[in-house]
């Protein structure tokens, strides 16, 4: 590997890595003033789990070797085999770090949507058993097993398995559905939603969103996992798809509501970025920034769902990434442009718009309605089990006067002279 | 003696305390509070959804004052206060039985 590839991945990682403290203060921002540090912790947590996981089994199980076709094995586990001294001059040790990265931002995103009421002891258990039972197994489908290799693929036309470039399926699409099973199974806030529960800290969001679209571009122009053209497209990609989406969420907030709200523009702009994903080194031209204005319309008007139908998705996790990501996912089928990817012959990996017929479509169909139910279904099934041994939910007294003084003995805002030692 | 209590728009705390203090008061005490009157509270709208603030932030000034000063200095206070829109506030005066500076323990009038 070229050191200006391997300089350009391990920055990617680091901008990787800044994103879960990002999103805890977009999180963090729209939770109850009260419960904002359980809200850091269950992403903090995440850093402190996962990269453990990762390189134990993670990793070896959700990557190697190429030829399983649904979970890996223990090739890789324990970094057996995974060293600098190789003849691949550490790229594997690189690719390892940057994707655990990815595995660290999954699961804490399904924390928006348990916010205020999850039990802090049932959320350090499911945030690494979810990702052991249903991270690294779609991962292992999109990257390397039989979505990556093609279910309708025929072998001898070299037809495309699903493209997916840095995580809508894999990340988005499996952590936004797993969000919806697991308030199924939690519960809805007390009092929701007839008692209102408005964002404490709207300047926390901002800088949240911030953080975020500064780390996005680690996580899609990185995942070329080389400094190369198709890492220049995803980062354009990145950065106009956000910025359409955004704008096109503050405006339909404005036609409908009267007025341009920062948590419109931040929700746009993730939503955006979360859209772009699957997209991000596979499309070009305006593409991004009509997949970034069709994003933030389409989640701006998801995010109405949870009332509608009553689950208490509290952040809005399935609205903006189960939405976005599966927004994206399919985008791709119609957008994806083979000419600046290298997918042209003998590969027809072109979308819809740019005459690649229905495949590509199909596949990535395919690819998210499995990783739809398989996601559903695991994440209930965890969350059952959690309820029925250490119980899923605080007590209705810590619920009502808030999870960070009863689940961590901590209290993010002393006010008064003096009165709580501050 | 008596407490002046009043309940004032917070943008008017500067310019309420500087009238105060050029119609002779030493000291004030301010609170930040909250509350609702005839003006009522408000909405906010987060992600489509309405949110009804029933509470509008107030700030609350208690001036303790002798007999003779209390006519002046509500007056004074009303008027740096007023905006002649709805949620002004209210101001309220009651009777003191006893004051006493804790620094010296001087009493009555003196301690004011």
């Amino acid at each position: 590997m070229d050191s200006g590839s391997l300089a350009w991945v391990l920055t990617s990682a680091a901008l990787v890595l800044f994103m879960t403290p990002g999103l805890a203060f977009f999180y963090g921002g729209m939770d109850r003033s009260r419960s904002v540090l359980n809200m850091l912790m269950m992403n903090f947590w995440c850093l402190l789990t996962i990269p453990i996981l990762w390189v134990t089994i993670g990793y070896s199980l959700a990557q190697a070797p190429f030829e399983n076709d649904f979970l890996g094995d223990f090739t890789n586990a324990f970094l057996r085999d995974m060293t600098i001294t190789g003849e691949d001059g550490g790229k594997g040790l690189l690719v390892m770090v940057f994707l655990g990265m990815f595995a660290v931002i999954t699961p804490a995103l399904i924390s928006g949507a348990v916010a205020d009421r999850m039990k802090f002891a049932a959320w350090a258990l499911f945030a690494p058993i979810w990702t052991l039972l249903v991270f690294v197994p779609v991962f292992k489908w999109v990257y390397g097993g039989w979505f990556f290799k093609g279910v309708f693929a025929d072998s001898d036309l070299a037809l495309p398995g699903s493209l997916d470039f840095a995580g809508g399926t894999a990340i988005h699409v499996n952590a936004g559905i797993s969000a919806l099973a697991a308030v199924l199974v939690l519960g809805k806030r007390k009092g929701w939603p007839k008692e209102g529960h408005p964002p404490h800290n709207m300047p926390l969001v901002m800088l949240g969103t911030g953080i975020l679209w500064f780390g996005w571009f680690g996580f899609n122009a990185g995942s070329a996992l080389f400094a190369n053209g198709q890492a220049v497209q995803a980062f354009l990609n990145t950065f106009l798809a956000a910025a359409a989406a955004g704008l096109a969420w503050a405006l339909v907030e404005r036609i409908r509501d009267g007025h341009f709200t920062n948590l419109g523009a931040a929700s746009g702009i993730v939503a955006g970025l979360v859209a772009i994903t699957p997209c991000a080194g596979f499309v070009a031209g305006m593409s991004p920034i009509f997949i970034g204005l069709i994003a933030g319309v389409a989640c701006c008007l998801a995010v109405g769902l949870k009332t509608k139908f009553g689950y208490d998705d509290a952040l809005d996790v399935v609205g903006v990434h189960f939405v976005g990501g599966l927004v994206g996912s399919l985008l791709v089928g119609f957008f994806a442009d083979a000419t600046y990817f290298g997918g042209g012959e003998p590969f027809f990996m072109d979308g819809l718009f740019f005459g690649g017929g229905p495949d590509l479509l199909i596949e990535q169909l395919f690819a998210n309605g499995v990783t739809i139910v398989y996601a559903f279904v695991m994440t209930t099934l965890i969350m059952l089990a959690l309820k029925a041994t250490i119980g899923v939910r605080v007590s209705e007294e810590t619920e009502a006067t808030g999870l960070d003084l009863a689940e961590h003995a901590e209290t993010a805002y002393h006010s008064g002279a003096g009165l709580s030692g501050s | 003696m008596k407490l002046i209590t009043a309940v004032i728009k917070p943008f008017k705390l500067d310019e309420v305390k500087e009238a105060l203090k050029s119609a002779g008061v030493n000291g004030i005490t301010v609170t930040e509070v909250q509350g609702f009157g005839r003006q009522s509270g408000h909405t906010e709208v987060y992600r489509g959804a309405e949110y009804t603030v029933d509470f509008v932030p107030k700030v609350k000034v208690e001036i303790l004052a002798d007999d003779a000063l209390v006519d002046g200095i509500a007056d004074a206070l009303v008027a740096a206060a007023r905006t002649e829109k709805i949620g002004d506030g209210k101001l309220w005066i009651t009777d003191v039985d006893a004051v006493q500076r804790i620094r010296t323990g001087e009493k009555g009038t003196d301690a004011i």
